[in-house]
């Protein structure tokens, strides 16, 4: 059971949560061409290690959060809520986090 | 290759098992070949095979990082099945499985492919039409395939839940000719193959780098040597993203996930079909292995990963899903349970296909689906390899697919590749 | 052979007697007895036969190591294969059986096997039974499925109970600071220190006492220390949890727990569960999990009456049973001492055949204090006897060292014969470090002692005691204290940290012996007896090139029995290490996989079983829907109406005339079900035009929109309507199906996607009931349960509008005037709790115009009649101009989906599009699931399918929908064929416009 140190609700098994994807993946804005798009929809970095990777709080408070968790041993290093407002609402520094 | 059979076990065991030879070599690298495949799994020995066998390479090494079979080929369910039905999918698996069908006299090994059929319960009506549509096409591409009542299901398998159940049973879709094999046998049937026809199978020889000359790959770099290569095949499942970066290629479609498998204690013969339960948002398959182990798994554990050990939520999700369809398994207990890292694509469908460098071919992105895949995969491949052109069959299963917007979706679950199986 | 019970010692209650059944016998025991225990002191050798050769096995052990007495506990339906008779509790009124053999396992029939183990080597089955023998002619799998049926009735052990399992498990959540496994003196020392730093602990325990070793020690010394640390323990409040197995260790501290609540119990309360299974999460983790003895290879050490040197002491000094008269005691270290002299000190004539060179002198001057008969450089070559030992051939160290190496222990040549009636082995110990291998850490080879050690600690981990390799009573102890101060330490307590000692103790080494060979002699000696693995298999697999362990493992088949290695692996890696020339640390180790001990399967499911395997959604309709005849369907998790029949109507005739009568008058529909999301805040409005296809911006107040959104690839997700409340509020439903994945979706844009958007989605789907008043008499229907009728009239209430209003009894209400049937409908929405009391309303006034209700039958005739998609076309393979919906997609706008939707093969005209089918014979019928093929080819991919049929009230025939390639423009006044093979056949049909009802939707608009 991996532990997700969530932000707002404490910490609490990973089955409380989906798992997302790759946070660095940037989405495009909505008129970009399809080829900009393809890239982020369908392209991935698959990092062996630390990533950066959502997280939705689902059976919990329902925050997406960003974790940095190494995909390899699952040890977490971060959590912070991917919406930078609700971060600051929480007193969590996204500037100094990211 | 001195030939197994039932004569040279009975002569074998007279003169005390000496008589037996190495099953394959464990030759020294050589500076160079005409094609070194990376991953001595199913896939990459079936095409060490294939490339031999099929069109006479001659000169071949398989590498290894470590002990061959012994990655997701020696870790998954073994299911072999043809239940595709999606354009691409469909032809491709069918031939795997005719290949399967005489695999052990091929290789002279037995592979103990038993055609136990593969029995895929339903429990609504329109579930039933939607199985009928993959059952069908099945049928109508030379296959087989079944729609099984409820009466009918209930003679083959007695002890299934049909009175207490959340879901309740109403039939079953079956392909009568799917069944299981044994894993590592097909691993060492076909490197005891490809090593007879002169490949070199290079174990605990790790790749560590790829020598790019412009547009072409000149050989790899391996904690044995350096290797030397006219073409270079990538087969290494959970871990293509990273050759693919030693490659200096960027990203894949593929994300590495990993599935857990489990097997309970032996038992006396308690179910004799490949039985699989999928509603509710769940996904369970189980089989009774020869040696009387119930062998069964579900979904993945839902993150990305690639630690070889899952964690207990997906333990207990196949636990309900076992003894909801089988009520006896309750006091059955569990053996050991393990995981394995799967290159899960975008679509849930595979690559076979050249790249952008010249002289480089990727096979990858085989989901949870491997297993039964791996003789097609390594025919399709060596043909890939000998001939520089994919066989209309594999055409599909090129990279450019999602740019051109084709989605070869079984599941229809969209770019999401822990949604796919 | 003669095991028997001691007049006095031992832990058992010797007040009490508890009759058991083993086989046809009727035997008995005593309170504290184990089933293994119970039946040695009954003299009752042959319990088990072996998986391949059929060989007779004992016990071999006493602990969960047992690789010989695996028996069939319980009868019936509540029968309990593959148990080990070490690990079982007696209790009264028990019935225990021999499994694998028959008629039983003292005469078993498969035993010819044996006969035959020449030619049944490692492996053998992958060289033969592929074709017709001798020379494997034939193709295909014929001839191996021939084979197969035999050698799966010969394979497994026990034989399940094919009856559901009667018994219920519960599933137990737990946290503490501390979790130390093993209450033995390292663990009782360990979870003392840490409590006494104020932390949280749980000491979980297999056993059904605490005190590990100390319990298998003689004296009432060793009993005072026990009784005063389990003393200690509680004062110090810590957790103890016995008949509780740590059988795996996950991420982040997790640790899954069995504990064995009635197996125990002859008559249990029917309201205990039988087992728990308990995930504990741990901050920090001390395995003081024991070393387990090992044998040595040599002539039948698989032989009933051969085992371990410490299990004699153990069934001696807590079970109060001699397992022998005339004792061999075969060691390659000091461990066995203590059990010699026991044994010597209960009456029996003991030998000790020790290995080494030289003995310890104070060992040698207890043992012959004791009269028993030492001898060194010498050790067990073969035993001798069918069912039991008869004797022993001595094998005796001879000088040279013999070519092929001498890691498994040098050279030997036969000695004598020596009477016995007991084996006694210890080959070394093996520290438990499996719980550490589930994390995937590899433990290292000790030469000095011997064995695998884990000596770092990891993930907060660290193993204490034996387990850490302290062989000494003193250094558990000191090593359990050390592990819990740093445990503590590491948990920011102030505690003093205490060195842990170094592995070992013993007053003179160990000297490694795995195998014992001579020339010239054919010794069958075992590494796995469970799986018949022989030594000879293990050099087999070397000469054939499976020289990693991993291959030598699976061609072998060692370690994969139900003891999961803990006895044999050693000694296979040992042996390959030996025909590799090698030494051990290069050959590696088997990565050691979760459960520790086998788990029920029961027990991690818990209660989530039968009806209760997932959660059951209802409606707050429910009972209303029942009451007024419902038959319920499945729809995902949700119990929906699927029709009401009237009279012993079928569910065809229901459905006809549910669809008929609304159709013709007006029906009532249960869509409560559906998802529905509150939208909310000032840019609403843009989130859902990025959000849908079609263009939301300029929706006004009081309307609602169709609207479908797309994922990120250009593929339909979802479609819905929704309405405007408000200038910033909005009320969006989605499909059943695809409520909650929505709502998630919507989450995911807004957090991750587009912080910027003030936007707030909340899930209202449990906060509303709805239902949908459909037909021709909709109106009135409504008019008369709304405060005000008038609000209804088509100019105030068009096609598409909303009001929020009152029912009839201040009920508030949302309504929009939507249709899925086709009909004149709408659909209205109260507060959940006002659900029975809007159908009350609405029932009795559609009861005014013979109205009826309807399910998910007629629900889908209709829609099927009318074209609408649901699940069954957008299976998400399916894009906007698939499904008929083209014109939904702006091109004025940009949204989720927008840009994917373009790529090449997303438009091509060929892709098959919705379309509806009829039967060219009118007569006929088809079936969804049917491919559509051209009459020419009924063969190949098909040029589309069929997702949907229905009787049609309306034409009188059957329709159905579905896609083909092109569209049916390109199948005018064709014909094409509906291919069903696997159930009807083929039936002709045309292919027409999928809207073969009111195409110009007059009747919802009117």
């Amino acid at each position: 059971m991996i532990r997700i140190a969530c932000p707002f609700c404490g910490e609490r098994d990973h089955s409380e949560f989906t798992y997302g994807g790759d946070a660095s993946v940037v989405y495009p804005p909505l008129d970009a061409p399809a080829e900009d798009w393809a890239e982020a929809v369908f392209l991935r970095e698959n990092i062996r290690g630390m990533q950066a990777e959502t997280w939705h709080h689902v059976s919990g408070c329902r925050l997406w959060l960003i974790v940095e968790r190494d995909t390899m041993t699952h040890e977490i290093r971060s959590v912070r809520p991917a919406h930078p407002g609700i971060a600051r609402a929480l007193g969590i520094n996204v500037e100094e986090e990211a | 290759m001195s030939r197994y059979s039932a004569w040279s076990v009975f002569k074998n065991g007279l003169t005390g098992n000496r008589g037996w030879e190495r099953a394959w070599r464990d030759p020294e690298p050589k500076p160079r070949y005409d094609v070194v495949i990376v991953g001595a799994g199913l896939h990459g020995l079936a095409t060490a095979y294939y490339l031999a066998k099929n069109h006479g390479v001659r000169s071949i090494a398989v590498v290894e990082k470590g002990w061959l079979g012994g990655g997701n080929g020696g870790r998954n369910t073994t299911i072999v099945r043809s239940n595709y039905m999606m354009p691409g999918n469909r032809f491709f698996y069918e031939h795997s499985l005719k290949l399967w069908e005489n695999l052990s006299h091929s290789l002279n090994y037995n592979v103990m492919f038993s055609q136990r059929a593969h029995v895929s319960l339903l429990h609504s009506p329109a579930a039933r039409d939607a199985a009928a549509r993959r059952y069908n096409t099945m049928r109508l591409t030379g296959s087989d395939g079944e729609l099984w009542d409820l009466e009918t299901l209930r003679r083959e398998i007695p002890h299934l839940n049909y009175d207490n159940a959340r879901f309740p049973i109403i039939g079953a879709a079956v392909q009568r000719r799917a069944g299981t094999a044994r894993h590592d046998a097909v691993a060492w049937g076909y490197a005891r193959a490809a090593d007879s026809l002169g490949v070199d199978i290079l174990q605990n020889c790790e790749v560590t780098g790829i020598r790019r000359e412009g547009s072409r790959v000149s050989g790899v770099v391996t904690s044995r040597g350096e290797i030397g290569a006219a073409s270079v095949g990538l087969a290494v499942a959970g871990n293509t993203s990273r050759l693919w970066q030693m490659a200096g290629l960027g990203r894949l479609p593929i994300e590495t996930h990993k599935l857990q498998a489990f097997v309970s204690e032996p038992l006396k013969p308690l179910l004799d079909h490949v039985v699989v339960f999928g509603v509710g948002g769940t996904h369970f398959y189980i089989s009774q292995s020869d040696k009387g182990g119930m062998v069964f798994g579900g979904d993945l554990d839902w993150y990305k990963s690639y630690a070889q050990r899952g964690n207990l939520p997906i333990v207990q999700d196949v636990a309900e899903c076992a003894t909801s369809i089988l009520p006896c398994l309750g006091r059955v207990r569990l053996l050991r349970h393990w995981a394995g890292v799967m290159d899960m694509s975008m679509d849930g469908s595979p690559f076979i296909c050249r790249t952008p460098l010249d002289n480089l071919y990727l096979n990858a992105g085989w989901n949870y689906g491997g297993f039964k895949a791996s003789p097609a995969s390594g025919w399709y491949f060596a043909d890939l390899i000998a001939n520089r052109r994919p066989d209309p069959v594999i055409e599909p299963f090129d990279l450019g697919r999602f740019n051109r917007g084709l989605n070869i979706d079984e599941r229809g679950a969209g770019p999401d590749p822990k949604l796919h199986g | 052979m003669s095991a028997r019970r001691l007049i006095q010692g031992g832990r058992i209650d010797r007040e009490k007697s508890l009759r058991f059944r083993w086989d046809d016998r009727v035997l008995s025991g005593h309170p504290g007895d184990s089933l293994a225990s119970a039946l040695l002191a009954n003299n009752q050798w042959v319990l088990g036969r072996s998986f391949k050769y059929h060989r007779p096995r004992g016990i071999m052990s006493a602990g969960v190591e047992e690789s010989g007495a695996i028996v069939t506990v319980g009868k019936g339906d509540r029968r309990v294969v593959n148990t080990k008779a070490t690990m079982q509790e007696l209790h009264d009124g028990m019935e225990a059986s021999g499994q694998n053999a028959w008629p039983s396992v003292r005469q078993d029939l498969g035993a010819i096997n044996g006969l035959f183990s020449r030619f049944f080597s490692a492996g053998f089955y992958y060289k033969t039974f592929m074709g017709i023998p001798p020379f494997e002619w034939g193709r295909g799998t014929g001839m191996w499925m021939w084979y197969e049926k035999f050698i799966r009735r010969a394979a497994g052990m026990g034989n399940a109970s094919r009856e559901p399992d009667p018994d219920h498990y519960d599933h137990v959540h737990g946290f503490c600071d501390v979790l130390v496994v093993g209450s033995g003196i390292a663990g009782m020392s360990a979870a003392l220190a840490a409590a006494e730093a104020g932390l949280e602990v749980v000491l979980v325990e297999q056993d059904w006492e605490p005190g590990g070793d100390l319990l298998g020690q003689y004296g009432a010394e060793a009993e005072r220390r026990r009784q005063g640390m389990v003393q200690d323990l509680q004062t110090a409040g810590v957790r103890l949890m016995l008949r509780t197995t740590a059988f795996g260790l996950y991420d982040n501290g997790v640790a899954g727990l069995l504990e064995r609540v009635t197996d125990h119990l002859k008559d249990p309360h029917r309201d205990l569960p039988r087992q728990r299974f308990h995930v504990l999460r741990a901050r920090q983790t001390i395995l003081a999990t024991g070393a387990i003895e090992r044998g040595i290879a040599f002539g039948n050490n698989d032989r009933p009456g051969v085992m371990t040197a410490d299990s004699a002491g153990l069934y001696l000094n807590r079970y109060g049973v001699l397992a022998g008269e005339q004792v061999v005691v075969a060691t390659n270290n000091d461990s066995a001492y203590n059990v010699a002299l026991d044994l010597a000190g209960a009456g029996a004539e003991v030998s000790v055949l020790d290995a080494r060179a030289r003995i310890p002198g104070r060992l040698s001057e207890l043992a012959a204090d004791a009269d028993v008969n030492l001898r060194n450089n010498c050790t067990v070559m073969k035993a001798n006897g069918a069912n039991g030992i008869r004797s022993v051939n001595v094998a005796i160290r001879s000088g040279g060292t013999r070519s092929g190496g001498t890691r498994s222990g040098g050279a030997w040549k036969a000695g004598s014969r020596q009477d016995c009636d007991l084996v006694l082995v210890s080959g070394g110990w093996s520290p438990v470090v499996n719980l550490m291998s589930h994390r995937g850490v590899r433990p290292t080879w000790n030469a000095d002692i011997a064995c695998f050690l884990v000596p770092e600690p990891h993930e907060g981990i660290r193993m204490a005691g034996a387990a850490a390799g302290c062989w000494t009573v003193n250094d558990c102890a000191q090593s359990g204290l050390s592990a819990g101060r740093a445990a503590a330490r590491a948990l920011g307590r102030e505690v003093t940290i205490v060195d842990a000692p170094a592995p070992g103790g013993w007053e003179s080494p160990i000297r490694p012996l795995y195998e014992v060979r001579i020339d010239g002699w054919k010794l069958k000696s075992l590494v796995d007896p469970q799986h018949d693995v022989t030594s000879d298999d293990v050099r087999l697999a070397h000469r054939e090139g499976f020289v990693s362990v991993e291959h030598l493992k699976r061609y072998t088949t060692l370690g994969m029995a139900t003891d999961g290695g803990k006895v044999g692996n050693v000694i296979g890696l040992a042996l390959m290490a030996e025909a590799l020339g090698r030494d051990i640390p290069e050959v590696g180790t088997t990565t050691f996989r979760p459960p520790y001990t086998p788990v029920s399967i029961g027990a991690l499911r818990g209660r989530s079983v039968d009806t209760h395997f997932r959660p059951l959604r209802r409606t707050p309709l429910h009972d209303w829907n029942l009451a007024h005849g419902a038959t319920m369907t499945m729809a995902g998790l949700w119990h929906r109406p699927w029709y009401f029949a009237r009279d012993g109507e079928t569910i065809s005739e229901a459905y006809v005339r549910e669809t008929e009568t609304t159709r013709r008058a007006v029906g009532l529909c249960d869509v409560t079900s559906l998802g529905k999301i509150a939208v909310q805040g000032p840019d609403a409005t843009e989130f859902l035009n990025r959000v849908y296809t079609n263009p939301f911006a300029k929706l006004p107040i009081g309307k609602a929109r169709y609207g479908i959104m797309l994922r990120d690839d250009g593929i339909v997700m979802d479609d819905g309507t929704t309405w405007r409340l408000g200038e910033t509020e909005y009320f969006m439903t989605t499909t059943t199906a695809h409520a909650a994945k929505v709502m998630a979706w919507l989450e995911e844009l807004l957090q991750t996607r587009w912080p910027d958007l003030r936007v707030h989605v909340t899930s209202v789907s449990e906060q509303w009931s709805g239902c949908a008043v459909a037909g021709p008499k909709s109106r009135e229907v409504l008019a008369a349960c709304v405060a005000d009728g008038a609000i209804l009239d088509n100019d105030r209430f068009p096609f598409m509008g909303v009001i929020e209003t009152e029912l009839k009894g201040g009920i508030p209400c949302r309504i929009a005037r939507i249709s899925f049937s086709g009909e004149l409908a709408y659909e209205a929405y109260v507060p959940s709790d006002y659900g029975p009391a809007m159908m009350d309303l609405l029932w009795a006034a559609a009861a005014e115009h013979d109205g009826c209700l309807y399910g998910l039958e007629a629900l889908g005739a209709m829609r099927i009649e009318k074209g609408h998609v649901t699940g069954a076309e957008l299976d998400g393979r399916v894009t906007l101009e698939d499904a008929g919906l083209g014109r939904m997609g702006s091109e004025n706008k940009s949204y989720i989906g927008s840009a994917l939707r373009k790529r090449p093969e997303l438009l091509r005209e060929d892709r098959p599009r919705l379309v509806g089918i009829l039967p060219r014979d009118r007569s006929q019928k088809f079936n969804a699931g049917s491919i559509l093929c051209h009459p020419d080819a009924v063969s190949g991919l098909g040029e589309g399918w069929i997702t949907g049929v229905t009787h049609s009230p309306s034409n009188g025939h059957w329709i159905g929908i579905g896609f083909i390639s092109g569209g049916h423009e390109a199948w005018d006044g064709k014909t094409a064929i509906a291919a069903d093979p696997v159930r009807r056949g083929n039936v002709e049909v045309e292919i027409v416009s999928p809207h073969m009802y009111d195409p110009d939707g007059e009747k919802m608009h009117g």
